[in-house]
């Protein structure tokens, strides 16, 4: 058993609350409520603290100075207490039932485990309790004075003395409220930041550790196993760095995800920069699906090993450049009726309003431009 | 025969390179972190650090700033990043140039080759946030020299993005590719130089998600 010691660090008046909370392990605000009231009842809670003072040791440590407000709160509050016992007798029959009830639920509070008195403030039924039970407390306090006859002279002087109890406790309980409320706050922090890690493994898993895992039964195909690759890095890179916009919305992010489509179909890496922005409509939306065709013919007839996708938003002019170092072709040589570059690129812009120029000789690769005004 | 020193916390990585880097290079000397990094530039003074931008220690910025106020030497960022901020930031630190670690071994010998001679390297990806940040705002420039770029600048960057490699540019707009390298480098200078503060307000609100 630690020996009881008066404290010098954190004391009020000369550190036996302090001490004494220490041994018993509560708050020290309990102790010093509990001796407030015994010295506003009478003498001995004075001659119990003074016996205190005179028996105990104090402890060897730094002392500090005592805080005023503390200090001033507590002294109120005894003082408060004393006005009304000695004024009224209500302190007789109502106080120390209220007083009694009171200590005994901030004690219970105190005691109670950081998960309960959590379980308690977020539950709302307790919520409804809590409101409840203040309510019933108001009422009966209001009652109180009528059922006590108090006389209208003695009004004033009992609702001082209610008033300078009350702005006491609150002084007291407020440090304490603010603590518990920060720890909760904390713990919320902590939650989110879990939250968030195990959304990371979440994602890892589900497509790092399978796309791995496909890699190892495909390794003997080496388009397949780069395929894999460049879509899960490309996925990684996206869910990094990319601003999450929807690619229903905006062009740009309707670009990369035809990029993406492509690439994924055709296993050849697509390299695409976006400049500037905006949102897509019917008329843009169907610059994207001709460009889409435009990447879809590069990486299946082409021959390059790559594809560069430049799409920019400048003003009202919206331009998607699809370019490939591929075997180039001849426009004219094209047969009519072959639907592709004509039809579903060509035929596609002058439908909305835009055109598609196709710059392309044998050996020389093939680069297809689109135009759009809005 | 230029010299270079490899930055990059991966061995695996440094490794790669090395093997993939044509005969015209010589790498005489690897470091894993800003500290080393700092020791061994120090130690061999090459023409050429590839630097990595995620570096143990502060990253490549802060070899940039421990570096550049004393040594000659020229740097070219290496990242497998695709932020903004990251790109824009090891730019502005110094670095004459941004390549991303999926590129082939000859173009990375041919962009060490020309960070070498002075001149600047701008991946595809660094030409779009170029474009972007430069146009990002309607606010009139501060100082027009720096704050903004020419009508042919932005061709340039412009036909960079759209993959085009410099010969290509040089043939696209009749100009020899000499002509190119100084529209590059002049872009280089404005990335670095100019305080607009939009430049750095841009890159850090792309990272914003």
């Amino acid at each position: 058993m630690v020996r009881l010691e008066r404290r010098r660090d954190g004391r009020l008046v000369a550190g036996v609350c302090a001490g004494l909370a220490g041994q018993l392990g509560v708050e020290p605000f309990v102790v010093r409520l509990a001796f407030v009231v015994l010295g506003a009842a009478g003498p001995y809670g004075i001659a119990a603290y003074a016996a205190f003072w005179i028996l105990t040791p104090a402890r060897e440590e730094e002392s500090r100075r005592r805080n005023p407000w503390q200090l001033l709160a507590y002294t109120l509050l005894g003082g408060g207490l004393s006005l009304l016992t000695g004024v009224t007798g209500l302190a007789q029959v109502a106080l120390w039932p209220v007083l009694v009830v009171g200590i005994g639920a901030v004690i219970l509070w105190q005691q109670a485990s950081r998960d309960q008195r959590e379980r308690w403030a977020v539950l709302p039924q307790g919520m409804w309790w809590r409101s409840l039970l203040g309510a019933v407390l108001v009422i009966a306090g209001v009652g109180g004075f009528f059922a006590q006859r108090v006389s209208p002279q003695e009004i004033p002087q009992v609702l001082l003395a209610t008033a300078i109890i009350l702005s006491g406790v609150t002084v007291i309980i407020t440090p304490w409220l603010v603590k518990l409320w920060q720890e909760l706050d904390e713990e919320r922090a902590e939650r989110v930041r879990s939250q968030e890690r195990a959304e990371v493994a979440a994602h890892i898993h589900d497509s790092v550790l399978h796309t791995l895992t496909l890699i190892q039964r495909r390794a003997h195909d080496p388009k397949e196993v780069a395929r894999l690759a460049r879509s899960q890095e490309r996925d990684l890179r996206a869910w990094l760095y990319q601003p999450k916009s929807d690619s229903s919305q905006m062009f740009a992010a309707a670009v990369r995800e035809t990029t993406a489509e492509v690439e994924d179909l055709h296993g050849v890496p697509i390299e695409v920069v976006c400049v500037g922005d905006c949102p897509l409509d019917e008329r843009i939306a169907a610059m994207v699906q001709a460009a889409r065709e435009a990447m879809v013919n590069a990486a299946k007839y082409s021959g390059a090993p790559s594809v560069s996708v430049y799409a920019e938003v400048a003003g009202d002019e919206l331009e998607i450049f699809v370019r490939d170092r591929g075997k180039g072709f001849d426009l004219d040589a094209v047969p009519e009726d072959r639907m592709g570059v004509r039809g579903s690129i060509i035929g596609r812009m002058e439908r909305h309003g835009g055109t598609a120029r196709v710059r392309s000789a044998p050996g020389e690769g093939t680069e297809i431009r689109l135009e759009l005004k809005k | 025969m230029t010299r270079v020193v490899l930055v990059d916390d991966h061995q695996m990585f440094r490794t790669g390179v090395r093997a993939e880097l044509g005969p015209q290079i010589e790498v005489v000397g690897e470091a894993a972190d800003v500290d080393s990094a700092v020791e061994v530039i120090t130690a061999t003074e090459p023409e050429v650090v590839l630097l990595d931008v995620h570096l143990p220690g502060g990253g490549g910025v802060e070899v940039l700033r421990r570096i550049l106020p004393s040594k000659g030497v020229r740097f070219l960022a290496l990242s497998v990043s695709d932020a903004a901020e990251d790109v824009i930031g090891v730019v502005r630190g110094g670095a004459r140039g941004y390549v991303t670690k999926t590129i082939s071994g000859p173009e990375l010998t041919d962009a060490i080759g020309r960070v070498a001679e002075g001149d600047a390297v701008f991946s595809p990806r660094l030409a779009g946030f170029v474009l972007d940040a430069f146009s990002a705002t309607d606010a009139p420039a501060a100082d027009p020299e720096l704050d903004q770029l020419t009508a042919r600048e932005r061709e340039v960057l412009r036909l960079i993005a759209r993959g085009y490699a410099y010969k290509e540019i040089a043939k696209e707009l009749f100009i020899s590719v000499k002509t190119v390298e100084t529209h590059v480098s002049s872009v280089l200078r404005k990335l670095q130089l100019s305080n607009r503060h939009e430049l750095s307000r841009w890159a850090a609100a792309r990272r914003l998600v």
